[in-house]
């Protein structure tokens, strides 16, 4: 009994030292930018959010998401399909570079595109002499987004794809099925909330990239800056209130993506429950 | 339908899982492909039913070669050791799957999708389970949707991996009658595999038995069991004791004991293996001719037959089973000395 107390009293400790660090790092700076954000009421938060620069970056950030989310969604069923269902050469080099954007620091990230597509770049030139302008412009806010943020799906979904095995797959072959509805009917619906987890985790991180975006945007007010960016330039620029008020709106998105994480994960957790924690009932043969 | 494969090899790697198998299963039969694990029977089963393709050779279904048809092209039944089954669906959708994706031409209506299914859960009797998820049955009702779900598609063959590996040994043998009924009652063409000598035995119509790649031999049960082609059956379809004697002529010599080998024609060899079933040993109380002499020193006496552990005179184990009258009789006890006889028609040499 005295152990088990101990238990108790340990298990008290590790709680209160978590939420007080949590309180600490996460709450306080939280409610430090909404205060900072509302600081000069309503009025001038509003106009903050809506002025036309702000705007823009709503927009700007919006679509880049839009763009990229359906890519690396697509990419990253393909990439773990592949690795988890099949065996080929180059499976454990495709792993690794999966992996790479989350190794190199997304400066590095935006780098590579300046030095692909600048001005004095490998393609540059022959980009500029067709009118195509990519650094300093959408497709190249897109570029920087999609490399930093390909992991996110296959990475969530590589470990569960690999633990369902392909049984179920051969199964429905035999069966009858073709690939495409093998693909629809028993391969998706097995991975849903996995993929569902990865894309939101995904959202989240392409509508706030900050240092691959950084590089690759120019800065241009109005017309190449993201949310996270238009922060920073009001922020230079001791606009506070405004800074705040923006970024309230990136915290309320991050708030949502997690709220919508959790739901996900609680559904993820209540269907894999009854699989691995089978009761085995009565065999019920007539003799 | 019949099956007739031709000179299938099927490599992984350098590993060759099968090797030059050749095999005919006629329309109707029940066959057992017995083997211990790596014997590639299970690699067999997947070749046939187009799960994997093989390196080299064919496989035909009723004399037609679908050699190059993927497993969908085949209709096959395939049942998985783990079942496999949809854990997303009920047991009622797993049922219908097969039906379901068919192209819209041959697709059943819903109402006969729903009438096929419910007679297919009746057959297994889960009717009552149909709204249940997978995870909400036992094992013994999970392979028994596998089989409905395989049956469902009216498969020209049926084709069972480790069916009842993964359930334990009392549901095990009611699935196993449960099956040779269906079998009996359906008469589809059905090929199982299983490492479990005594399932291959009592289900078949014939055993299949592979080694290392090869089919050692095919028979009935009765067959493979009073004749075996090769040490390798002979050891791997009972217990067996193993003695190592000098064979002369029609003499084997063990111990200070002769036994007479009248039908044995091999070359005279110092170290023959000599082989005998412990149920076959002849045990007496007192010394008689052509016995030798051992001492017990283990009696299990749960279950039908008594299994005695003795040591021969010369040293090595024996193992001797007999009727618990015969037992009682002889009054065995530990350490009692009796002599025993093998037969020599019972004996199986390899030199």
């Amino acid at each position: 009994m005295r152990r088990r107390d101990g238990g108790k009293a340990a298990q008290r400790l590790l709680i209160a030292v978590a939420l007080a660090f949590l309180a600490a790092f996460l709450v306080v700076p939280l409610v430090a930018v909404l205060t900072q954000a509302f600081e000069q009421g309503w009025r001038v938060y509003w106009a903050s959010v809506t002025e036309p620069d702000a705007r823009s970056a709503i927009r700007l950030t919006l679509l880049t998401a839009l763009v990229v989310v359906p890519l690396n969604t697509v990419f990253g069923v393909a990439a773990a399909w592949a690795i988890a269902k099949f065996r080929f050469p180059g499976r454990a080099i495709l792993i690794t570079l999966i992996d790479l954007p989350f190794a190199v620091s997304p400066v590095i990230s935006g780098l590579v595109f300046v030095l692909l597509f600048g001005a004095n770049g490998v393609f540059g030139p022959w980009l500029a002499a067709h009118g195509v302008k990519v650094i300093f412009a959408f497709p190249g806010l897109v570029l920087a987004t999609l490399f930093v943020t390909v992991p996110f799906v296959a990475r969530e979904l590589i470990p569960l794809m690999q633990e369902q095995g392909t049984e179920m797959e051969e199964a429905a072959i035999a069966l009858g099925a073709s690939g495409w509805q093998t693909f629809w009917r028993v391969t998706l619906p097995n991975i849903k909330w996995g993929l569902l987890y990865g894309v939101i985790l995904l959202n989240a991180r392409a509508i706030g990239e900050f240092g691959a975006v950084s590089v690759v945007s120019g800065h241009i007010r109005g017309e190449t800056n993201t949310l996270p960016l238009h922060v920073e330039i009001l922020f230079n620029e001791y606009n506070f209130t405004a800074a705040f008020a923006v970024a309230s709106l990136l915290t309320l998105m991050a708030v949502v993506a997690l709220a919508a994480k959790s739901v996900v994960a609680w559904r993820t957790d209540r269907t894999l429950i009854p699989a691995s924690a089978a009761q085995a009932g009565p065999t019920d043969i007539q003799p | 339908m019949s099956i007739e494969v031709a000179h299938l090899t099927k490599r992984f790697g350098t590993f060759a899982a099968i090797e030059d198998v050749s095999l005919r299963v006629e329309t109707g039969e029940l066959v057992g492909l017995l083997g211990p694990s790596g014997s590639g029977k299970t690699t067999l089963l997947r070749v046939i039913g187009g799960l994997d393709l093989p390196d080299s050779g064919s496989v035909a279904i009723d004399d037609v070669d679908v050699t190059g048809e993927s497993a969908r092209q085949r209709k096959v039944g395939f049942v998985f050791q783990h079942y496999a089954l949809f854990r997303h669906l009920s047991v009622f959708e797993n049922v219908a799957f097969g039906l379901r994706v068919r192209p819209r031409d041959g697709r059943p209506p819903e109402s006969e999708i729903r009438r096929r299914v419910q007679q297919l859960l009746d057959l297994v009797q889960l009717g009552f389970l149909a709204d249940r998820y997978p995870a909400q049955l036992s094992g013994g009702q999970r392979q028994r949707v596998a089989l409905a779900r395989a049956l469902a598609v009216e498969p020209r063959l049926l084709l069972l991996d480790e069916p009842f590996g993964a359930l334990d040994a009392k549901v095990r043998k009611e699935l196993r009658r449960w099956l040779r009924r269906l079998h009996a009652e359906l008469r589809v063409t059905t090929v199982f595999v299983t490492h479990d000598q005594e399932e291959a035995l009592e289900l078949s119509d014939r055993v299949v038995i592979m080694h290392q790649g090869r089919v050692e031999q095919v028979g009935t049960p009765e067959h493979v069991y009073h004749s075996p082609a090769s040490l390798f059956v002979y050891q791997f379809l009972g217990e067996v004791n193993l003695f190592v004697g000098r064979v002369a002529g029609d003499k084997a010599y063990l111990g200070g004991l002769e036994v007479d080998l009248p039908s044995h024609t091999g070359a005279p060899a110092d170290h023959a293996r000599l082989f005998i079933r412990p149920h076959l040993l002849q045990v007496h109380a007192e010394p008689t001719s052509g016995a030798f002499k051992a001492t017990v020193v283990h009696l299990n006496k749960a279950g039908p037959s008594v299994k005695i552990e003795l040591l021969a005179e010369w040293g090595d184990p024996v193992f001797v089973e007999m009727s618990p009258e015969r037992c009682d009789q002889l009054k065995l006890a530990r350490d009692a000395v009796v002599f025993i006889s093998p037969q020599s028609h019972d004996l199986f040499v390899r030199e």
